[in-house]
């Protein structure tokens, strides 16, 4: 029987020449839910993913997805799980040689024998899902960025995963492709009957379409909740963050030594 | 002092770790390149890209080395009364040394640089993580493909710019100069032999189309994933290529000879 929440992390640590970026974070994802993961920039998220794509290997702790510890896979059945999962990457990072209809076919050429008219068929219902199938003998540097990204998106959900991670999805965009963007996040969570990881820090887009948040802050979780437990949130950090606030328990000032000292302003007599 | 001598020592370990790491690229390359035959669509592919491409400077600088050899090389025989055997001696000054060195020096400036600076780019806009996570080796898929294109393309190139420096040679030899042809072409013939002269010349390209290549893509899959990362690794592939060529070349040449 599958477990109910087919992604688990445990006791996360991860460390870059013994510089930890990741501290005992701990997160469950239940099948069907959208998640956030919202922190600042620099705050150990991508690394996350990574982490949970068997990419890196954590210096302690564990990700279980759909019952296997993904670190303790061999190479084989790490493939084998990967193709249970689908990642988009920040700036979409479609194959620059290809056009947008091999990028989406891709990697059921690679995985399947499935003939090149079924393919033709999966491909054009991939791209018709995300607005794109008049789009399909483009180039990728004929792409605006959202359409980048939605190509990216199509062939993400290539051969239907059952984890879609998102890394940085609304990144560079303008607010009619954001939108278009967050929609399909949920649209086809749902419709895929997936569960989706949005690693993100655009709090307003996010928070309309996600089931749950957690906040990462110097890699380490500081708070999570549903959308309305984190609006409501009263923890200094979420606050800010959710305020875009200048100051608070995120500096605007990188440590530095007193500014009069710094300036040579200080008087000796003083 | 002690500093210097750490430095160096640093130096010293760093080579060797990425010679290992190199050979460990080469190996798992080797590996990886069932894919490369299962479907070999995607080897032809860039044959297209790195063989075809290169035609036009492989064409026209074996013209020109060729017509050079001819005029050099007419104007030493000719002090020995023995003009005649241009034909032979711009041929094997091709096919045993100048083809496979040159076409291998142009073939790494012209598609090592292109590979590797592609190869690159691909990490840096992360299409090769892309590919990690859609559970596809990109050593088996991306990489393999281009080494044994460039394997292929090099010996090839090499025949083609032997060819067009003896066309070239043919031109200012007899047409310009008016070297008699018949001793042009039947000294040539006698004095060329396929087994010494030929097929040494063919491992020498293979060998350089193997080291060319194989430093080509190790540069660009271990290049950092960054402009400055891409562009230095570009430059590298050319001068570690053009050493590596010149070195073997030596050491090939060195094997080959037999003193008599």
């Amino acid at each position: 029987m599958p477990p109910e929440n087919f992604l688990e992390i445990r006791d996360l640590n991860f460390a870059y020449d013994k510089r930890p970026i990741l501290r005992g974070i701990n997160m469950s994802i239940p099948k069907g839910q959208v998640v956030a993961i919202m922190g600042g920039s620099g705050c150990g998220k991508t690394t996350l993913l990574r982490l949970i794509g068997g990419q890196i290997r954590p210096t302690q702790g564990y990700v279980q997805f759909d019952g296997r510890i993904v670190h303790e896979l061999g190479r084989s059945d790490l493939y084998e799980t990967r193709r249970k999962m689908g990642m988009l990457f920040q700036f979409g990072a479609l194959f620059t040689d290809l056009s947008v209809y091999d990028n989406v076919a891709f990697q059921m050429r690679e995985h399947t024998d499935l003939p090149e008219s079924l393919i033709r068929d999966l491909v054009l219902m991939k791209l018709d899902a995300v607005g794109l199938r008049g789009a399909r003998d483009l180039m990728p540097n004929e792409l605006s960025g959202g359409m980048a990204r939605r190509v990216a998106l199509a062939r993400t959900i290539a051969l239907d995963p059952m984890l879609i991670m998102y890394d940085e999805p609304f990144t560079g965009l303008d607010p009619i492709s954001l939108g278009v963007i967050g929609n399909l996040i949920r649209k086809l969570n749902d419709a895929l009957g997936a569960s989706s990881i949005v690693v993100t820090h655009d709090v307003q887009e996010s928070l309309q379409i996600v089931d749950y948040v957690y906040f990462v802050s110097e890699g380490v979780i500081v708070a999570h909740g549903t959308p309305d437990e984190i609006r409501s949130s009263k923890t200094p950090f979420v606050h800010q963050f959710i305020h875009g606030e200048i100051d608070g328990p995120v500096p605007f000032h990188y440590p530095s030594p007193p500014y009069l000292e710094d300036l040579q302003l200080e008087s000796p007599h003083a | 002092m002690l500093d210097l001598l750490r430095k160096l020592g640093h130096t010293v370990i760093d080579a060797v770790w990425r010679l290992g790491y190199a050979g460990k690229f080469f190996f798992l390359t080797l590996i990886g390149s069932g894919i490369s035959f299962r479907r070999f669509h995607l080897v032809v592919r860039e044959i297209y890209y790195t063989g075809v491409r290169s035609l036009i400077i492989i064409i026209v600088s074996g013209l020109f080395v060729g017509m050079v050899l001819a005029l050099q090389g007419y104007e030493t025989l000719q002090r020995y009364g023995s003009s005649s055997a241009l034909g032979v001696l711009v041929a094997l000054a091709l096919v045993r040394e100048l083809g496979p060195v040159v076409s291998a020096l142009l073939f790494a400036s012209r598609a090592g640089s292109a590979i590797t600076a592609e190869i690159g780019l691909m990490k840096a806009t992360e299409q090769l993580s892309a590919m990690e996570m859609m559970a596809v080796d990109p050593i088996s898929r991306v990489v393999a493909p281009r080494f044994w294109s460039g394997v292929i393309s090099l010996p090839l190139l090499t025949a083609i710019f032997n060819a067009m420096g003896i066309f070239g040679g043919y031109l200012i030899g007899v047409v310009l100069i008016g070297v008699d042809e018949g001793s042009f072409w039947s000294q040539m013939q006698a004095g060329v032999d396929f087994r010494e002269d030929i097929m040494n010349g063919v491992i020498k390209s293979f060998v350089f189309g193997i080291a060319v290549t194989l430093i080509a893509v190790f540069e660009g899959y271990d290049s950092p994933p960054t402009a400055e990362g891409v562009s230095g690794a570009t430059t590298r592939t050319v001068v570690t290529s053009s050493l590596v060529i010149l070195i073997l070349d030596f050491v090939l040449t060195s094997f080959m000879f037999r003193g008599v």
